[in-house]
């Protein structure tokens, strides 16, 4: 098992205003790893998970990522988001590019990968995806299912180390959950790894190796999936689970 | 009222001086929407910097340019300026046009691009694409689609607006008529021309921003 830390955090804290969102947050993604972030709404997951790509701030504590400690400040962030990918609750796909220039667009003009590489790995990464017949149609045109796994060839277009994904599955109707999934386990089958928040206890039960438990800001529990769904240690997560069966 | 005959006679005889006319107005509407849509694009960007200084620079001009009369601005431009250096008329006339579409346009621009959705500008950051490459390939073509209905509408306003431009002895649509119909004593019928003329002119550029409008709606197909 090879146990390279891909993402180390540390004493993470983050606040908006008097909201102390993020309190104290310890947490080590290794290599191959699957984490998935649960909780209720407001929690703080999706929180984290963006404070990992920077697209938010931190207050204070660190965030190292492949061994080296990120500063927000003098760091390159854009070199390290070609590292990190992520796909969005809302696709957030490009709507006046087609799928397939949605999907070129970055590692053209961002890594300078020459059109013709660029076009031939999309196409690749499409028939992945299962969309291969989809490169010239406009987002508008598909349905959830295939905007989020567009959004997925997307961000691995950037060929990143890790990626992340904020509740892929919410914004779709519950017949199209099943193709994300499935593209998302084999994803995590060919050793990407991923922090995933989510809601999918049936996906983190199966797919995730840990599972890190959030409750108003803090990481309750963090274990296998295992231990975490058959033998919570907390009250908490038991309450959690209970309330989570009943759906 | 002058007769239908009257009027159809007159237009077909002033037909040469009319389309020269005609020509000088599209001039002057072409160079203020061309040079209005880069000073507003330039403000716009300013307005939503986060630099404060450079949001109060575009919050002023643009108060300045509405806070006064077009015909104003044409004048201080004429006068003003032209006595500190050596301005033609046409572009003392056409900047003021420009200057004033500029503060019109930068303020549609700024609705436009602040209404693309956050989670694209987050889209284009997440791939690693710098804030400057993600507004330029992603939010602009965004904005300048959802802009141009009241685009259209400025360009509208612009082209009319370039009758001011009589008042500084540009030989303009409107100013060719005001002289005739005076010099003839029929202000009338050229008046009712010179509509014509502006009824024709509108009616091309609306041609033109809903083709535009047309071609950039492929992506919802």
């Amino acid at each position: 098992m090879n146990m390279r830390e891909m993402i180390k955090i540390h004493q993470l804290n983050k606040s908006f205003g008097d909201l102390h969102v993020l309190k104290d947050i310890d947490m080590t993604v290794f290599e191959s790893d699957v984490v998935c972030l649960i909780g209720s709404s407001g929690s703080g997951k999706s929180t984290l998970l963006r404070c990992l790509n920077f697209l938010e701030r931190k207050d204070n504590g660190q965030i190292i990522i492949e061994g080296k400690e990120v500063n927000p400040r003098t760091d390159n962030l854009n070199k390290i988001r070609e590292k990190v990918g992520m796909v969005f609750q809302n696709f957030n796909l490009f709507p006046h590019k087609t799928v397939l220039e949605n999907i070129i667009e970055a590692p053209i003009k961002v890594k300078g990968v020459s059109k013709e590489d660029a076009i031939s790995k999309a196409q690749q990464l499409l028939s992945k995806v299962g969309l291969e017949d989809k490169a010239d149609v406009y987002p508008s045109k598909l349905s959830g299912g295939q905007k989020q796994r567009v959004a997925i060839a997307r961000a691995l277009a950037m060929e990143p180390d890790i990626m992340l994904f904020d509740e892929p599955t919410s914004a779709l109707d519950p017949e199209l959950v099943g193709e994300v999934l499935t593209t998302m386990k084999d994803l995590a089958e060919e050793g990407m790894t991923m922090v995933v928040v989510t809601h999918e206890m049936g996906f983190a039960k199966e797919v995730a190796d840990r599972i890190v438990y959030m409750h108003e800001g803090r990481i309750v529990e963090h274990g296998t999936p295992e231990q975490f769904f058959n033998n919570p240690k907390e009250e908490r997560t038991r309450e959690f689970l209970k309330s989570t069966s009943l759906k | 009222m002058p007769s239908f005959s009257h009027f159809f006679d007159i237009l077909a005889e002033t037909k040469g001086v009319f389309l020269k006319a005609m020509l000088l107005t599209l001039e002057l509407t072409a160079v203020s929407i061309i040079l209005g849509i880069v000073i507003g694009l330039v403000f716009a960007l300013l307005k939503i910097s986060r630099v404060k200084i450079l949001q109060l620079i575009s919050d002023v001009y643009v108060y300045l340019v509405r806070g006064t009369p077009l015909i104003v601005q044409i004048f201080i431009l004429y006068f003003g300026i032209s006595g500190i250096f050596l301005l033609p008329d046409f572009w003392a006339a056409s900047l003021a046009l420009a200057l004033h579409n500029g503060a019109y346009i930068s303020e549609i621009l700024r609705g436009a691009i602040q209404s693309v959705d956050r989670g694209q500008l987050e889209a284009g950051r997440s791939l690693g694409m710098t804030k400057s490459l993600t507004l330029r390939s992603i939010i602009l073509p965004q904005a300048f689609r959802r802009a141009l209905p009241p685009l259209g509408n400025q360009f509208i306003i612009s082209l009319k607006d370039s009758s001011l431009a009589a008042f500084i002895s540009m030989n303009e649509l409107f100013n060719v008529a005001t002289t005739l119909g005076s010099n003839n004593f029929d202000e009338m019928t050229y008046l009712l021309i010179v509509a014509v003329y502006y009824l024709l002119l509108v009616a091309l550029l609306t041609l033109v921003v809903n083709r535009a409008e047309r071609k950039l709606a492929i992506s919802d197909r």
